[in-house]
């Protein structure tokens, strides 16, 4: 696999995407004159054993000085490293297979007194976890030279109140060039959350854009059975279900031989989910219950915000000691009308 | 069994509410002219995005951003503002009429309005506008 791929990655590397900027793939940039649009990103969220596994790339793209990205992660990460080389692309290769001299486009990835839980450098990038509500990752964001576009206030505080945890890369487009990066080249990401089910950030890849500006993003989902996704990729919603089947011996074979991939399992179910939505559509993350029982959270998709899990077994409380009351309610008002008997029938004096 | 001059006395009292009622909102759509007043930003809006104030009286307006990001403030003509949409002007110091907001602040500014008409306040940051941090100041006698 590793011989196959190389030479078609170095092709990549040297003929794709001459934008002045870096790339950053499920994550908000924010640079120092606002936010600046993504192009098309890929990013892999994996789940297997109560942690999902999110791998995204950073692509060098030119420009010079430092570029950031947050990037809503659903729990505190155990670790953020490197990723694999060619997983992204695998990945592509698997349900998108390239015309054959046709290189693949490396896809990117994304990215106060916010809490530092993690501090890591990967070649040309410094990546941070934080973990703290809008003001504080707002106040991070320009503490290091970052201005947030207009709609991150009300973007980070629909992250926050679900999860206060972001995963901040700052891309060092000067120490790429030192380090003999080439435009194209991408940096992947490995993030690995426990968590008991996955979820996606979606709304994030519509920072600073306006509203009828388009969202495009490729997911892949691999998880040990074929999952409930909410929304539902309904292709009217700005997301389609363009692949789903059971992964391929071949595709894992592959994976699992990445660097940091040895979580995968010998056997999985493969989704890709594409994404083609104005900035205005999308105003959700997906949800995923990857334990067969079909049941993929609102709250965990952002539909209801302020509903969280245990709002959730409240809410759910109540219905039944509501419908218990009407059914007693109910019941003490039949009876009564049965010990009245009926009316107008007063016995004749 | 509800007899018909009951059924007419609710009708009326029905009828009494909702006059109170549209009242209520017709009041509520044009505030009374005033001298005190408070903004807030939040989630990069202005709210209220209408304030009417006296002319050739001190306005005190009290600006608070509740936003985890940086904003402005400022008001005037359209020509103003076309001068502040190309403008690269950081900081606005010691102009009551451009006042810099950082993230989760409050400032306080003194603005005498000359002219009744309308005025708008915009924060000029990249992309703001666009936002829809836009405002309207109403000058009357």
């Amino acid at each position: 696999m590793r011989r196959r791929l190389v030479p078609a990655l170095v092709g990549a590397s040297l003929s794709v995407l001459l934008t002045v900027a870096p790339v950053l793939a499920c994550g908000g940039l924010i640079g120092p004159n606002g936010a600046v649009n993504l192009l098309r990103t890929t990013t892999f969220a994996g789940y297997h054993d109560g942690v999902e596994h999110y791998v995204t790339s950073f692509e060098f793209a030119g420009g010079e000085g430092e570029f950031g990205s947050l990037t809503p992660l659903p729990g505190v990460p155990s670790s953020v490293e490197k990723g694999g080389d060619w997983t992204l692309q695998r990945l592509i290769r698997e349900t998108d297979p390239p015309p054959a001299d046709l290189a693949f486009r490396l896809e990117a990835a994304s990215a106060g007194d916010a809490e530092v839980l993690m501090q890591v450098r990967i070649d040309a990038l410094d990546v941070t976890v934080l973990k703290g509500g809008a003001a504080e990752v707002g106040a991070w964001a320009k503490a290091h030279g970052f201005r947030l576009p207009a709609d991150a206030p009300e973007v980070l505080e629909f992250y926050a109140r679900r999860s206060p945890i972001f995963l901040a890369a700052v891309f060092d487009a000067d120490a790429a060039r030192e380090r003999g990066q080439q435009i194209g080249d991408g940096t992947p990401v490995h993030v690995t959350i426990p968590t008991p089910n996955p979820w996606v950030p979606l709304r994030i890849l519509a920072l600073g854009k306006t509203g009828g500006e388009r969202v495009e993003a490729d997911v892949y989902l691999l998880t040990d059975r074929a999952p409930a996704l909410l929304p539902a990729p309904t292709g009217s919603n700005g997301l389609r279900l363009e692949h789903s089947d059971r992964a391929s011996a071949a595709l894992l074979d592959d994976l699992r031989s990445d660097r940091g991939m040895g979580w995968i399992p010998d056997d999985g179910w493969l989704s890709k989910i594409e994404i083609d939505a104005t900035a205005s559509g999308l105003s959700f993350d997906l949800a995923i219950d990857a334990t067969g029982q079909g049941a993929p959270s609102r709250w965990q998709a952002g539909l209801d915000p302020t509903f969280g899990p245990s709002q959730e077994a409240a809410w759910l409380a109540k219905v039944i000691l509501s419908a218990v009351f009407l059914t007693l309610g109910v019941v003490l008002v039949a009876r009564a009308t049965a010990r009245q008997g009926p009316r107008g029938l007063a016995p004749a004096g | 069994m509800i007899d018909r001059r009951s059924l007419l006395l609710a009708l009326a009292a029905a009828a009494a509410l909702l006059g109170i009622g549209a009242l209520a909102v017709v009041g509520a759509g044009r505030p009374p002219a005033a001298t005190d007043l408070e903004i807030v930003v939040r989630y990069s809006r202005f709210t209220p995005f209408e304030i009417v104030v006296p002319v050739g009286v001190p306005v005190t307006i009290r600006l608070v951003n509740d936003d985890p990001i940086d904003h402005e403030w400022i008001v005037g003509d359209e020509a103003v503002h076309a001068v502040h949409r190309v403008g690269t002007e950081p900081l606005h110091p010691d102009r009551p009429t451009e006042v810099v907001l950082p993230a989760m602040s409050v400032a306080t500014t003194v603005v005498t309005f000359e002219e009744p008409g309308a005025l708008r306040y915009i924060c000029h940051l990249p992309g703001h506008e666009a936002y829809g941090m836009v405002g309207t100041v109403r000058v009357v006698q």
